[in-house]
């Protein structure tokens, strides 16, 4: 069988989600102080969608995003991948380094720093959450980051899962800081294996 | 007119002049055109991972280079190619993200890129452009009227091969 995930059920499903919810708000909390903006956050999207569609999600294969990629690693090993379009990322380095807005342009080797950072901050709060949650004890690798179009970058978390089956598990958290004008994607893509592991922790294993 | 023929990843298709056929956004996946400028018939696969045998069970042969390209060739010589003129240009297989310890699954770009060529080589299919590795994105193009490959990108712009 190539695809377990096919196979969830609905009660599943929703304890993936409130998974994703509880990671997400610790990770928008954390987000809202360091910017002292307010976040907000909708409630964590489950999806299970064909490799292909999964650019679609962030405005098709060619939108111009910044992403910051982390490994994670443990006993539930997956992937988190925080994308935010350019135009947002600009926005929230003006903020992170006291510039006045629509400074930023493109990012230097600082601006690139502090997203790192940034992507740090909110993959550790998520999987602070997580622990708490699950007992799982789950360490982010050190973040990497990319500034291309959004296929291409999404290519990184999708291999892995393109060896096990053709669809995606995507938890997907969208965040809205300075009235809209900044929109973050923060996805969690558990590796094929991992499902098992998180639903039991939580009592739902099959 | 010429009809714009869309590929998505892990997908191929194929057509004659004059259209054109296009796979958006490519990161460590590669873009394998053949085309013969005879019949002008051609295709492109968009290829995620080198080797079949090294994964579970897939409903989706075009996911794969050892599985992809010959049905890539199937199709081609189908529509009306002839084997001897086919010629091949690959774009992709970038390492999107740099880390200092680069394991396997990170270089997946590399290992496709690799496969790809063994495939063709094996096939005598010639490999006559070639745009693959470094850390871009890529989203590329074959003109079905005149075998033009073009590989458009954020950093670098566009090029042709």
């Amino acid at each position: 069988m190539s695809d377990d995930i096919l196979e969830l059920s609905p009660v599943q499903m929703d304890a993936l989600r409130e998974i994703g919810n509880v990671g997400a708000g610790n990770s928008a909390t954390a987000l809202s102080q360091i910017i002292n903006h307010r976040i907000d956050m909708n409630v964590p999207k489950v999806s299970i969608v064909p490799l292909g569609e999964v650019p679609d999600m962030v405005g098709g294969p060619e939108a111009v995003v910044v992403g910051v990629f982390l490994r994670v690693y443990g006993s539930a090993p997956g992937n988190i991948l925080f994308l935010l379009p350019a135009d947002s990322a600009f926005l929230l380095v003006d903020m992170l380094m006291g510039k006045k807005r629509g400074d930023t342009q493109n990012l230097d080797f600082m601006d690139e720093s502090a997203l790192m950072e940034i992507g740090n901050i909110l993959a550790g709060a998520y999987l602070n959450a997580l622990f708490n949650l699950t007992k799982l004890s789950l360490l982010p690798s050190i973040p990497a980051l990319a500034v291309d179009m959004a296929g291409a970058i999404l290519n990184v978390v999708l291999i892995q899962l393109g060896q096990m089956g053709d669809h995606a598990l995507v938890i997907e958290t969208q965040f809205d800081a300075d009235e809209g004008d900044i929109k973050g994607h923060f996805f969690l893509v558990p590796d094929p294996g991992s499902l098992d592991t998180i639903l039991a922790a939580v009592g739902m294993g099959s | 007119m010429a009809e714009l023929i869309k590929v998505g990843m892990a997908d191929y298709k194929v057509g004659r002049a004059p259209s054109i056929i296009i796979s958006y956004g490519l990161g460590s996946c590669i873009g394998v055109s053949l085309y013969d400028p005879v019949s002008k018939v051609g295709g492109l696969l968009h290829i995620m991972l080198p080797d079949s045998t090294q994964s579970r069970s897939s409903e989706n042969p075009a996911k794969f280079a050892d599985t992809g390209v010959p049905l890539l060739l199937k199709d081609v010589l189908a529509l009306g190619a002839n084997r001897s003129k086919l010629v091949a240009k690959m774009a992709g297989g970038a390492q999107m993200f740099a880390f200092a310890k680069a394991t396997d699954i990170m270089r997946v770009g590399a290992r496709n890129a690799e496969a790809v060529k063994a495939l063709l080589k094996d096939m005598k299919i010639p490999v006559i452009a070639e745009d693959t590795g470094e850390n871009y994105g890529r989203t590329v193009q074959i003109n079905l009227e005149n075998g033009v490959y073009t590989v458009k990108t954020m950093v670098k712009g566009e090029k042709e091969i």
